[in-house]
């Protein structure tokens, strides 16, 4: 008998993927003998799929495809365990199977204790409902008896800080209520073992501290938490233990320090443009990404001069009409820290509900702004009304490498040290001299 | 005593029915959810639960009654007996749809917790069961205009809307598993809801379908199903034709063994198909 509460042995997990082959890819079928042609091909197809009882796959070649492959390991009591990768690595696949919201292919998982995941926040909120409603609703969801909500139900109000809105229909409230509201009934979870993906990317830095405060707390009650993240810092702070997922295997799996610092590493290659193809689009039923690029005096540039602005685009289709939609773009240096996030609230042209299309979005983000080195790009699409739901967090985009070459118009000057710093705005600089109280006067005038 | 669980393909929950009884919370929870967003947002409210089996029933009545001419049960008003054919038509009616749909509109918590997922549209079955209670109120106002007194029969009301619920799981929980992987029997369910009102006996009495051909009738559940309420309802005046009943029965019988079945093999893989 090991002390293991979590046992996982070879496990794997296979879809079923469906391309369009080359020869017919276009959409335009050249001629109606054509398309009738290919629609009678998928009919049958489809049926007889149907009478085998199988799944209908879209597309005419259909390929099986490994999200998890023969991975194994243990997790012991009050271990907490961070688990980093890619997009398409298998984490979230992993922490479906043992959510037990899907089954594996092949391998076996032993559990010891109450599960409870976490794999997004506010799962189930009805917007119709009231804020007090819809916390007895998310709690029962995640599994919470109506008894443990009663007890608990001042603190998740107090944490939420929703007080004054609690018989308000979560429709009327802000997107950071609602989030708020989300975290904190799932704050107030009390499993043995906690599975929690990527959730705590949300709300402003006051709330997100908070939240980071109370998971904290959680792990030090010597609870067994699984924690998915792509913020290296959280994960540094919350776990002692990481494990990197790459094509659905485990790559490396040690001391969370360095295992963070070698994905850094190893994913600081830079891209600067992406397209993906269809049906491997990110995104949802609502809107998916189909590119981003990033360009310099408009040539596709995977190094940029630091002076210059730069300019970042992305290409998605919108499939809901009148969606409200907001379209952003969040930079993170080598270190995985947050520099900004930018994304078009201010044009007030696209702030109205958007039709079905393909849109493609820019965004010139000033030059002398970032620092030396590597910028990673992540592409987001979100509803912005009336809740805030995020359709494309595209992680794995495109990188570029920032260069100062020392030539005159940037920060730098003549100086050749290295300048710390995570941001390195040009700011003005203005000096007079011998002037008494009126030298600051001076200087405000001219600036 | 602590939990084990053991995740592994093809293997299905040990204590499965225990889970469920575990997760009966949620299934209140959900129930109450369903019906407290169901007439948000509307002027009359829960005046529409009255007002729709209302407003049929005088359709149905003029149409059969009236137009067509077709006998009544015995001595009982033409609307008596339609109406009690309608309460439990409209039941089964409203919990084929409502279930059928509950997963494709439940496909976020599909995806995002695991529980018994049994319990989504046996809790739609639970809005369809109020709106049952509340055309039921239309009933009793109904005997009380036509002045119709019931005997000893209506105590065994609860048998048949039992039977009228059997009835109506077992066939919703096969469509709802089907529609997960085949959003084709979207477009089925409204076309079997309409087409069974006029094939089953609601707006008129089964005693017009010709003797031989009545037991073939009675294949269709519901057949049984509206005999029998209006057996309880009506007293003496509509007699219940045996045979028929063991049929519908079996065939509900059967449905539900088939539907829970073909539920607990697919449920697994609807997070990966929704």
């Amino acid at each position: 008998m090991t002390d293991a509460v979590i046992t996982v042995e070879n496990l794997s997990k296979s879809y079923l993927v469906g391309h369009v082959s080359e020869k017919r890819g276009s959409h335009n079928n050249a001629t109606l003998r054509d398309a009738i042609a290919r629609g009678a091909r998928d009919f049958t197809r489809k049926a007889a799929d149907m009478l085998r009882g199988r799944q209908i796959v879209q597309g005419d070649e259909v390929e099986e495809f490994w999200a998890l492959k023969d991975v194994s390991f243990e997790v012991k009591q009050g271990e907490v365990l961070g688990i980093i990768g890619r997009n398409g690595a298998g984490k979230s696949t992993l922490l479906k199977i043992l959510s037990r919201i899907t089954e594996p292919t092949k391998g076996r998982v032993l559990l010891r204790g109450r599960v409870s995941s976490l794999l997004e926040v506010g799962t189930g909120f009805h917007a119709e409902l009231t804020g007090r409603e819809n916390i007895f609703l998310n709690g029962a969801i995640l599994g919470m008896t109506q008894r443990e909500i009663h007890n608990k139900f001042d603190e998740i109000v107090a944490f939420a800080e929703v007080e004054r809105f609690l018989d308000t229909p979560v429709k009327r409230y802000s997107s950071g209520m609602y989030v708020r509201l989300a975290f904190a009934v799932a704050a107030h979870l009390e499993p043995e073992i906690l599975i929690v993906d990527e959730v705590l990317a949300v709300g402003d830095a006051e709330f997100q501290k908070k939240c980071l405060g109370k998971i904290e707390e959680v792990t030090g009650h010597g609870r067994t938490v699984l924690f998915v993240s792509h913020n290296m810092p959280t994960i540094n702070r919350l776990c002692r233990r990481c494990m990197l997922l790459d094509g659905g295997q485990i790559k490396i799996d040690g001391a969370a320090q360095a295992v963070t610092a070698q994905y850094m590493v190893s994913d600081t290659g830079t891209i600067a443009a992406r397209e993906w193809p269809e049906g491997q689009r990110p995104g949802d039923e609502v809107a998916r990404l189909i590119a981003v690029r990033v360009s310099q005096h408009g040539q596709i540039s995977e190094s940029v001069d630091i002076r210059y602005p730069v300019d970042v685009q992305m290409m998605y289709e919108i499939f809901k009409q009148n969606a409200n939609l907001i379209s952003a773009f969040s930079f993170f240096d080598s270190q995985g820290v947050l520099l900004f996030v930018t994304g078009d609230l201010n044009d007030l042209e696209w702030s109205r509900p958007r039709s079905r299309g393909v849109y493609a979005s820019a965004c010139r983000v000033p030059g002398n702004l970032f620092s030396e080195g590597v910028v990673r790009v992540v592409a987001e699409v979100a509803t912005r009304q009336p809740v805030y739901q995020i359709h494309v967090l595209e992680y794995d985009s495109v990188a570029f490498q920032v260069v100062d070459s020392g030539e005159p118009g940037s920060v730098r000057g003549g100086w050749g040290r290295p300048i710390p710093g995570a941001m390195r705005p040009l700011c003005e600089w203005q000096t007079a001299k011998d002037q008494g109280e009126a030298g600051f006067h001076s200087i405000r005038v001219s600036a | 005593m602590q939990d084990i669980v053991i995740i592994e393909a093809g293997r299905s929950e040990r204590h499965y029915w225990l889970d469920l009884w575990r997760y009966r919370e949620l299934f209140r929870v959900l129930a109450w959810r369903d019906l407290s967003v169901r007439y948000k947002q509307t002027v009359i409210g829960v005046l529409w639960a009255l007002i729709r089996p209302f407003l049929s029933m005088l359709v149905l009545t003029i149409i059969f009654g009236r137009i067509a001419g077709l006998p009544s049960d015995g001595n009982a008003p033409y609307a008596l007996m339609v109406f009690s054919g309608m309460l439990p038509w409209t039941f089964f009616s409203g919990s084929l749809s409502g279930a059928s749909n509950s997963l494709v509109t439940n496909s976020n918590l599909i995806s995002k917790v695991y529980f018994p997922r049994l319990i989504v549209p046996i809790a739609t079955v639970v809005v369809a069961f109020v709106d049952f209670l509340i055309s039921f109120g239309i009933m009793v106002l109904l005997m009380a205009w036509y002045q119709f007194v019931p005997d000893w029969r209506i105590l065994l009301l609860p048998v048949f809307v039992a039977f009228a619920f059997f009835a109506s799981v077992g066939p919703a929980l096969w469509i709802t598993a089907l529609n997960v992987k085949y959003r084709d029997f979207n477009y089925v369910i409204p076309f079997i809801v309409q087409f069974g009102l006029y094939v089953s006996p609601v707006g008129f009495s089964s005693s017009v379908v010709p003797e031989k051909w009545r037991l073939l009738y009675s294949l269709n559940p519901m057949v049984g199903v509206i005999d029998g309420f209006r057996w309880c309802i009506l007293g003496g005046q509509s007699a219940l034709y045996l045979p028929g009943l063991a049929a519908g029965l079996g065939v509900t019988a059967f449905f539900l063994w088939f539907g829970v079945r073909h539920f607990r093999k697919t449920e697994k893989s609807f997070a990966d198909l929704i």
